[in-house]
């Protein structure tokens, strides 16, 4: 049980950086991913975590205890790999019994542990094999557990969903929350897959080249991302961006996207209307497009026309690609929906959802 | 459904019958030598491995009707002077250069007009049938299969009969005792085979038990230099070994190691490294390096994670090391030559000394060369299953 905190971190190789400059603090017993593009540094920070990489410069706490300098055994973790890492000569029982041996722990409590663990994990069955015997999922619990029995402060998890098929991903992905639930200690996973991310999460941190982009709450990321780059990446399909301009109309604040001008509600022009003439990135998400026979009821919608490029239908919903004069975006419609490609229709943005980025900064204007 | 499987056959038949034919090229040459050496040495210069089972109380009656029959006789008897079934007579021929000088004279005294001679293979076989028929010895008895060469090759037997005869006998060489202390008998293959096993296993296990501790040390451990280190001991492959041979004969002399095992397993560890090395690096280098890490996490030294895991992970690469360095080792002939000789000969400086320069004594070779196969082949057969992969060793993960 123990809080992390990184404050300051830089990691180095040479003239490449792995990670610049990141403070953050990890509350005990929280559920933190680590979210990114491959190549963001997101398992490098993990790995600093660990000390399986040295730092270049900052300080790195678990609980009161500055690790720097500590060896990775003594940091009182414990980490799940992406390929699980088993060891391929020894018996289940074994690679996660290894562990503990190599600490002295006596052959009693390694046994009540391991037994414990594979209980929890329904792997009771397997522990007389080896890991070539094991389906990909199985290994995988198989290397959660090894983690489980060393009863570690903190949990490190890299991508360790990542080679499962879709259907067991999804299943796992339930199973290590609940796992969280009930062991209540820090979980620190690392994934590029903003759907597990956003499933898991208790807070998200998202990094681009080695930079925090933001860190925050699932639903704080999806409703309030700071920068455009939180909120192309968060959310499935991406957000459409368009460029604009906040311009004033009749009095009120409105975008102006070239195609078409869309009034901004009442509650938000407040803040826009410092920046009237700016020119901007006006975001909205597909899930915030709809159909303007079918949308929900109580939002500030605003129309457009747009022409329908192409359909797919998900059953639940409909992906749709349209496309005005200069400008492309998708919407998810109700499947009730009369779009087909080719119909120029009616499109109604819900506006109170609409996400407005400095061009320059690339940051959120809110 | 049978005209499927009779589809299936034939279409398999052309790649049966190509490995039929590899294994018979293989094969034959092998039981020839095998079946050879446990023929009796007379049978094996009379007559050939395939006339094994041959009846032996005819062999060599033709050559004897086709040159001589016609003047002597079918009982050797017709011309004046002569009996050619004598055994006092052919007792004397132990030689079948000795018949050819009988038969010679016996042509320029102009007892017979032999216009051809028979030539050496056939007089090979009409001394043996003249031996036979004239009751000097009695072919029956003499065993079809014998073990007497590779008693004779293990002991060193250099005489003209058998060892076991001659200690029958009681007229045994200086240099044996007929008894099992002859098996270490300096000029025998049996003491050559010991002293083969003594320079083949350290030979085998040093150079992989450091090539172990270095391929694990060039991929997981970091240390200034690294790369250079590595890159040199890569490129001391090519230094040839005959090169070395002086200075390094010059360097053993002075430190008298000339003519010690120590000597040569330091010779051999030195030539086996930089390969070994390579190729422990190689497959211990492409071992997943997330195992490794997740070893230092649970606790490990560096120490414990060679021996608990990168050893038992990379028994493919060791095995194969092993079985191409022992295969090189137990066939070297040069640097035992040069650094042992004659003082404690091996098995391939041995088997040069069983033939004498004229050629004689081939059919101990046959046993000696069988003696020598052995090990290779058991290790062979053993550990093929590594052998295949070991020849991938290094290129993909094992």
């Amino acid at each position: 049980m123990a809080n992390v905190k990184y404050e300051h971190v830089t990691k180095r190789w040479g003239n490449v950086v792995g990670i610049s400059d990141l403070s953050i603090d990890i509350e005990d017993k929280e559920f933190i991913v680590y979210v990114g593009p491959s190549g963001c540094g997101k398992s490098t920070a993990l790995r600093l975590l660990a000390g399986l990489e040295s730092i270049t410069e900052g300080k790195i706490y678990i609980g009161d205890r500055m690790v720097n300098d500590v060896k990775p055994k003594d940091r009182d973790i414990a980490m799940v790999f992406q390929s699980y890492a088993l060891y391929p000569h020894m018996k289940v029982y074994e690679n996660m019994a290894f562990g503990l041996r190599q600490r002295k722990t006596t052959e009693a409590e390694i046994d009540q542990r391991v037994r414990e663990a594979a209980d929890i994990l329904g792997i009771e069955k397997l522990l007389d094999r080896k890991p070539g015997q094991l389906s990909g999922g199985q290994r995988q619990r198989v290397a959660i557990g090894r983690a489980i029995v060393r009863e570690p402060n903190v949990f490190l998890m890299d991508e360790p969903l990542s080679n499962l098929d879709a259907k067991l991903r999804v299943q796992a992905r339930a199973e290590i929350s609940k796992l969280h639930q009930r062991l209540e200690t820090t979980f620190i996973y690392v994934t590029h897959d903003q759907v597990e991310a956003m499933t898991m999460g208790t807070r998200i941190l998202v990094l681009k080249d080695g930079i925090k982009q933001q860190i925050d709450s699932p639903q704080n990321l999806y409703e309030y991302p700071d920068n455009l780059f939180v909120a192309g990446f968060i959310g499935s399909p991406a957000m459409n961006f368009i460029d604009a301009k906040l311009v004033e109309r009749d009095g009120k604040v409105a975008v102006d996207c070239q195609d078409f001008a869309l009034e901004v509600p009442e509650d938000k022009a407040q803040v826009y209307r410092q920046h009237l003439g700016k020119e901007v990135i006006f975001g909205i998400r597909p899930e915030d497009t709809h159909d303007a026979d079918y949308f929900p009821t109580g939002i500030t919608k605003s129309l457009v026309e747009a022409r329908v490029d192409v359909t797919e239908l998900l059953g639940r919903e409909v992906v749709v690609h349209l496309a005005s004069e200069h400008i492309q975006f998708q919407g998810i419609f109700d499947p009730r929906t009369e779009a087909r490609a080719g119909n120029t229709i009616d499109v109604a943005f819900n506006m109170d959802s609409m996400h407005v980025f400095d061009k320059q900064t690339e940051l959120a204007i809110r | 459904m049978i005209t499927d499987r009779i589809k299936m056959i034939l279409s398999g038949l052309p790649t049966h019958v190509v490995l039929i034919g590899l294994c018979l090229i293989w094969l034959i040459p092998t039981i020839g030598l095998f079946v050879t050496s446990l023929r009796p040495f007379q049978d094996i210069n009379e007559s050939g491995w395939w006339t094994v089972f041959a009846p032996r109380e005819t062999a060599g009656q033709d050559v004897y009707e086709k040159y001589l029959a016609p003047y002597y006789g079918p009982d050797g008897k017709a011309v004046e002077g002569v009996d050619l079934f004598d055994p006092e007579l052919i007792g004397e021929f132990r030689r079948s250069i000795e018949l050819t000088v009988f038969l010679r004279e016996q042509v320029e005294e102009g007892k017979v007009q032999l216009e051809e001679l028979p030539d050496t293979q056939e007089m090979t076989e009409l001394l043996a049938y003249l031996r036979r028929v004239s009751g000097v010895e009695d072919a029956a008895s003499r065993p079809r299969f014998t073990l007497d060469n590779y008693i004779d090759a293990l002991m060193g037997y250099r005489g003209r009969d058998s060892y076991v005869e001659d200690c029958a006998a009681g007229e045994q060489a200086l240099d044996l005792n007929c008894n099992i202390t002859d098996i270490m008998n300096p000029r025998g293959m049996g003491r050559a085979f010991v002293n083969s096993l003594l320079v083949a296993i350290p030979c085998v296990i040093l150079p992989i038990l450091f090539a172990a501790f270095a391929g694990y040390a060039f991929s997981w451990l970091h240390f200034p230099g690294r790369m250079l280190l590595f890159a040199l001991l890569v490129g001391l492959q090519i230094v040839p070994l005959q090169m070395t041979l002086i200075p390094v004969s010059r360097v053993y002399a002075q430190l008298g190691l000339n003519g010690t095992f120590l000597g040569i397993w330091l010779f051999h560890t030195g030539f086996g490294l930089p390969y070994a090395i390579y190729l422990m690096r190689n497959f211990i280098g492409s071992l997943p390096r997330e195992i490794f890490e997740s070893a230092y996490l649970d606790g490990m030294s560096h120490w414990t994670v060679f021996y608990k895991l990168a050893l038992p992970l990379s028994v493919p690469a060791l095995a194969s090391l092993a079985i191409f360095q022992f295969l090189w080792i137990w066939n070297d002939l040069l640097v035992a030559l040069v650094f042992l000789g004659g003082q404690k000969p091996v098995l391939t400086y041995q088997i040069g000394n069983m033939v004498s320069s004229l050629g004689a004594g081939w059919h101990l070779l046959t046993a000696a060369a069988f003696i020598s196969m052995a090990l290779p082949m058991i290790v062979f057969f053993a550990l093929q299953r590594f052998f295949v992969r070991g020849m991938l060793a290094g290129a993909v993960k094992g």
